[in-house]
């Protein structure tokens, strides 16, 4: 029975996949602790699902896949400050238009020019088949994602608690603001060879809106956030060898379920707890 | 009290000799949308002094805040804030901006003492990590402003008052010469607003030097020094006493102010020819009876009143 449980760990691919998604899962929880508390949790959607052409065009050319998602990323973010400008239509919808639009088009050149990677690989990630560069590739943007975010965590909180008081002090918010939708897509990339770009939003959304609930102090927040996202995405690996079924799938339930038993169960904010607050407030004035 | 001297005494002692003055010429600002929001507006501020901004909306209050603190660009003018230019006193700490409460989102997962430790960020390492002066630091302001046993609690289970008082006590933590105060008083009870003034006037006694803008015309008489007031431009700057006149406030908010004159009949029995007079724009009122200006006990503001105009 022991024996059996430790299979995984015999196979290198299975070694190599558990330790890739660790690492992405945790920077992209990271992130999530930030993006939660500002409303721009969908801004990690729009992201991975507008660097999929470039994805696809990378492998088409033979380019590394992060060369076209940063391309394509930057067209992006362009396009939407763009027609946000120079029309009268709302934020989401604009969101919404540029990267179904950029999606469709990747969708489209990866059906058109099959090649070493198909439209599911993008959609759906498939982290037991990443080949060695693509790991190189992973492994670096994460390291150094990772890097950044520890030596800035404290400015970048500042920056989204109070933007005005940030700058007074002489922080530059808007090369820390730049420095953390570059980070947030170089993760999103990465993250869609883990769990697809279906998925993505999950990964940097799901672990820091659990961490949320469960504190009140941001660095606890940080922490709690990437202890999740990284234990349930090796996890996740980890048992999607015995499912046989999507990585991404297994990572992403996983998060969820945590959410669920925070939500309930979180001793401050939870349900419960708010529930026993009311009853105790009704008991103690009838 | 003997705590914070220390933590002032020196810093004061420093500086004082520059004098934390602000000295505004000529400045313009320009939107990029086109939009001129200040133009041709000049004022001198000294130290040791609690000054209000006063105007209606779109006046160019917030401009001016956004000037002083380098967000925005002068199309035309200089702004030197202790005699230095903007750029090196943000640099140097000297500018401590309070913002309202509307700015802040309250359920940011902070505990009181995180906001207040991030006053010292400007003066810690690129690491950012405290070091014991700071931790002191932190310390003395949380007790000055009263606010040492609520340091644990998050920033959204206070009231209105004592979210006010965690901004300020971050303020002095920064320890800024300058200090930036944005609407401090809505949706604040009178008893908070009396502990902030208070608090205010030992600031200005350290040699500190306080920019307000404010709606609350009924207060401004009681404690601040000097009034700017503004419409586009600077209409009138100086001692209060000569600048808060009826004459002036008339000037600045036009037909936006509601205005009551009672006299004659309408209050006297006798041939009093004094008459009361009540300027509001829905919050404190300034209330003028006769030659004298007497406050009368007004209403404490609603916090959730619906925003001014």
């Amino acid at each position: 029975m022991m024996s059996e449980l430790l299979v995984p760990f015999s196979y290198e691919y299975m070694l190599k996949a558990m330790w890739v998604s660790a690492l992405v899962g945790g920077v992209c929880a990271f992130l999530s602790a930030y993006l939660v508390l500002k409303g721009w949790s969908l801004m990690g959607d729009a992201l991975a699902h507008s660097v999929v052409p470039g994805v696809a065009g990378a492998y088409i050319l033979g380019l590394p896949f992060a060369v076209g998602a940063f391309f394509t990323g930057i067209l992006a973010s362009v396009g939407m400050a763009f027609v946000r400008q120079h029309s009268r239509l709302r934020e989401d919808a604009v969101i919404g238009l540029v990267f179904t639009s950029l999606f469709a088009l990747g969708l489209l050149l990866a059906s058109i020019w099959p090649t070493s990677v198909s439209v599911q690989t993008i959609v759906l990630g498939n982290i037991l088949a990443i080949s060695d560069e693509d790991v190189v590739q992973v492994a670096i943007i994460s390291a150094v994602s990772l890097a950044l975010l520890l030596l800035r965590w404290k400015d970048l909180m500042i920056v989204f608690f109070d933007e005005a008081y940030a700058r007074s002090i002489g922080l530059n918010t808007f090369l820390l603001k730049a420095l953390f939708f570059t980070l947030l897509s170089a993760c999103t990339v990465a993250a869609l060879q883990t769990v697809g770009a279906c998925l993505v939003i999950a990964m940097v959304v799901t672990p820091g809106a659990t961490a949320y609930l469960l504190t009140d102090r941001f660095g606890r927040l940080i922490v709690i956030s990437v202890a999740l996202g990284a234990g349930t995405s090796f996890a996740g690996a980890y048992i999607s060898y015995f499912l046989d079924g999507a990585t991404g799938g297994v990572i992403v339930t996983l998060q969820t379920l945590l959410f669920l038993a925070a939500f309930l169960l979180a001793p401050k904010h939870g349900l419960l707890a708010a529930r026993r607050r009311r009853m105790t407030i009704a008991g103690a004035a009838p | 009290m003997n705590v914070m001297a220390k933590s002032v005494g020196p810093a004061a002692a420093d500086l004082n000799g520059l004098g934390a003055s602000i000295s505004v010429r000529g400045l313009a600002v320009t939107y990029a949308s086109g939009l001129t929001a200040v133009h041709d507006a000049s004022f001198e501020l000294d130290p040791g002094s609690i000054c209000a901004l006063v105007g209606v909306n779109g006046s160019g209050k917030s401009t001016i805040f956004k000037a002083i603190m380098g967000f925005v660009k002068p199309a035309a003018g200089e702004i030197r804030l202790c005699g230095r230019p903007v750029a090196e006193a943000i640099s140097r700490n000297i500018v401590a901006y309070v913002p309202q409460s509307e700015e802040i989102d309250w359920n940011f997962p902070v505990l009181v003492g995180d906001v207040v430790m991030m006053g010292r960020y400007g003066h810690m390492n690129f690491l950012r990590m405290p070091s014991r002066v700071d931790r002191y630091k932190v310390d003395a302001a949380l007790e000055r402003v009263g606010m040492s046993d609520f340091r644990n609690r998050q920033i959204g289970e206070l009231s209105g008052g004592q979210k006010k008082r965690v901004f300020l006590a971050r303020a002095l933590a920064q320890e800024g010469r300058i200090i930036l105060l944005d609407e401090p008083f809505t949706g604040v009870d009178v008893k908070t607003e009396t502990a902030i003034i208070s608090l205010l006037g030992e600031l200005r006694a350290a040699g500190h030097l306080m920019l307000i803008s404010t709606h609350n015309l009924g207060s401004v008489p009681d404690f601040c020094d000097q009034v700017v007031l503004l419409n586009r431009t600077v209409l009138a700057a100086g001692p209060t006493a000569e600048v808060f006149t009826q004459a002036n406030l008339e000037r600045a908010f036009g037909g936006v102010l509601r205005h009551y004159n009672l006299g004659g009949a309408q209050l006297h029995d006798d041939a009093d020819p004094r008459h009361l007079t009540v300027l509001t724009d829905d919050e404190r009122p300034l209330v003028i009876y006769g030659n004298d200006r007497k406050k009368m006990p007004s209403p404490p503001t609603q916090p959730d009143e619906p925003k001014k105009r």
